[in-house]
């Protein structure tokens, strides 16, 4: 399946969750906050949400600096 | 027309804000809320100056900004009260904004807190704000914050900038939780308040695991669009528009001319969030968050991360000795990182030694203040 990730299009494999995503982009670590087709997805979603073909995806990360 | 004294000392007064004034949400009114107002600004950095330096000019009535850190030459490229004076005079950041600030607008009543915000004082410093606005540079600090914020029932703009990006967003606590109650002269319904911090991002990144301005170095501009926006919001909030302000998350790079706004309304309701729905203020009562102690006679200071944060981390000490590698000689072997910082020195002048462990432990050698230590480690490794 196609999907579009921050404005750029991927193409992956079927049965990706949200947290496979995050793997994907090495953000485990870190505090995200995922937004599918302008829907925030909580975090105690990522591990099971499946995403679907044409899912529009937002993801960020937490800022720290200042 | 004959004008009494006083009526004429208070047309001078809002003389200096009559371009704000002519704004129509704002007004007369709105002018005289502002300066009844008071801001508590959290940290004295990029984000931190820009703000205080904005809502001094734009006549919030009493700013309080706490800061543990003295002005550093690499600090003139993006914090904007402080000159080369005060870096030649090892001035401390709180002292430094407060004599700038009372030369901009001697109105605004300032108060400089030379400390180190934390679990111990957070309480103290929040007593009479009607908003608290983010200046800070690490992300425990922050959770502190939203703790605070929430338990009293006051607004907070959280805003973070790294690098060319910055993430800005208000936190209006839902009263649910609220164990204190706040003086605010802002007030909202429970259907007018938004996500805590914690509602969206449920825990800190462990240490080590994101990039800081010190490291990943930061953009000035990037820095500033985020202060303009948590003043934006303070504004609107301080002078009664609260259908105006922005409820939902800023996230901008403005090196790849990217900006996105995530619509965080429903983060609340599907999240049993530890903050804001069960009450449980975990870092504001010392249970989360790293313990920071002096080890006596040694003149080195001790950081431990706290148990909260994801699972266990182990740090890679090579990628953390190449990362710190502009800042001094690091070098590491299977059990610990170890090295002097170039561009940190001890009180006799002696470098800053760092140790780190893999568990994100570290011994900061050359100081016995606490507040040294953890701006250190803030700074270099990232909380």
């Amino acid at each position: 399946m196609r999907i579009t990730v921050n404005g750029e299009s991927i193409g992956l494999e079927d049965r990706y969750t949200v947290l496979d995503l995050i793997e994907r982009y090495h953000l485990a670590d870190q505090p995200c906050a995922v937004e599918i087709n302008r829907q925030l997805v909580p975090k105690a979603h990522h591990r099971e949400h499946r995403l679907t073909e044409g899912d529009e995806v937002e993801i960020v990360t937490l800022v720290g600096g200042g | 027309m004959r004008y009494t004294e006083s009526a004429v000392r208070i047309v001078d007064e809002l003389q200096r804000y009559h371009r704000q004034i002519l704004l129509p949400d704002i007004g007369e009114s709105g002018q005289r809320r502002l300066l009844q107002s008071h801001a508590l600004i959290v940290g004295g950095g990029a984000l931190g100056t820009m703000i205080a330096d904005a809502l001094a000019r734009a006549g919030v009535g009493t700013l309080s900004i706490v800061d543990r850190d003295t002005v550093e030459l690499t600090n003139l490229q993006r914090q904007v009260l402080y000159d080369e004076d005060d870096v030649a005079q090892m001035i401390p950041k709180a002292e430094a904004a407060k004599n700038k600030l009372a030369r901009i607008n001697s109105q605004v009543v300032v108060h400089g807190h030379v400390d180190d915000f934390s679990a111990r004082n957070a309480e103290r410093y929040v007593e009479g704000v009607d908003v608290i606005l983010d200046g800070l540079d690490n992300f425990e600090t922050r959770y502190l914050l939203n703790d605070v914020a929430v338990k009293h029932g006051l607004p907070y703009v959280y805003g973070g900038a790294v690098g060319t990006t910055g993430m800005s967003f208000l936190v209006l606590p839902h009263p649910q939780c609220r164990a204190e109650t706040g003086r605010s002269l802002v007030r909202w319904s429970a259907a007018q308040s938004t996500p805590c911090l914690r509602c969206v991002f449920p825990e800190a990144p462990p240490p080590g695991a994101s990039p800081t301005c010190d490291t990943a170095g930061v953009l000035g501009a990037a820095v500033a669009i985020i202060a303009a926006h948590q003043c934006a919001q303070a504004i609107k909030l301080l002078t009664g528009n609260l259908d105006k302000v922005d409820r939902s998350l800023l996230s901008i790079d403005v090196w790849l001319n990217q900006q996105r706004t995530l619509d965080i309304s429903g983060a609340r309701d599907s999240d049993d969030c530890p903050c804001c729905v069960r009450g449980d203020w975990a870092y504001l009562q010392g249970r989360a968050g790293g313990a920071v102690t002096t080890l006596c006679g040694r003149d080195a200071v001790q950081i431990t991360p706290g148990p909260d944060g994801s699972q266990p981390k182990r740090l890679d000490l090579a990628a953390m000795a190449a990362k710190l590698s502009p800042h001094g000689s690091f070098t590491q072997n299977a059990y610990l990182m170890h090295g002097r910082f170039s561009n940190e020195r001890s009180a006799n002048g002696e470098p800053v030694e760092l140790t780190l462990f893999p568990d994100g432990r570290a011994i900061i050698k050359g100081t016995d203040d606490l507040g040294t230590a953890r701006s250190i480690y803030a700074k270099y490794i990232g909380a």
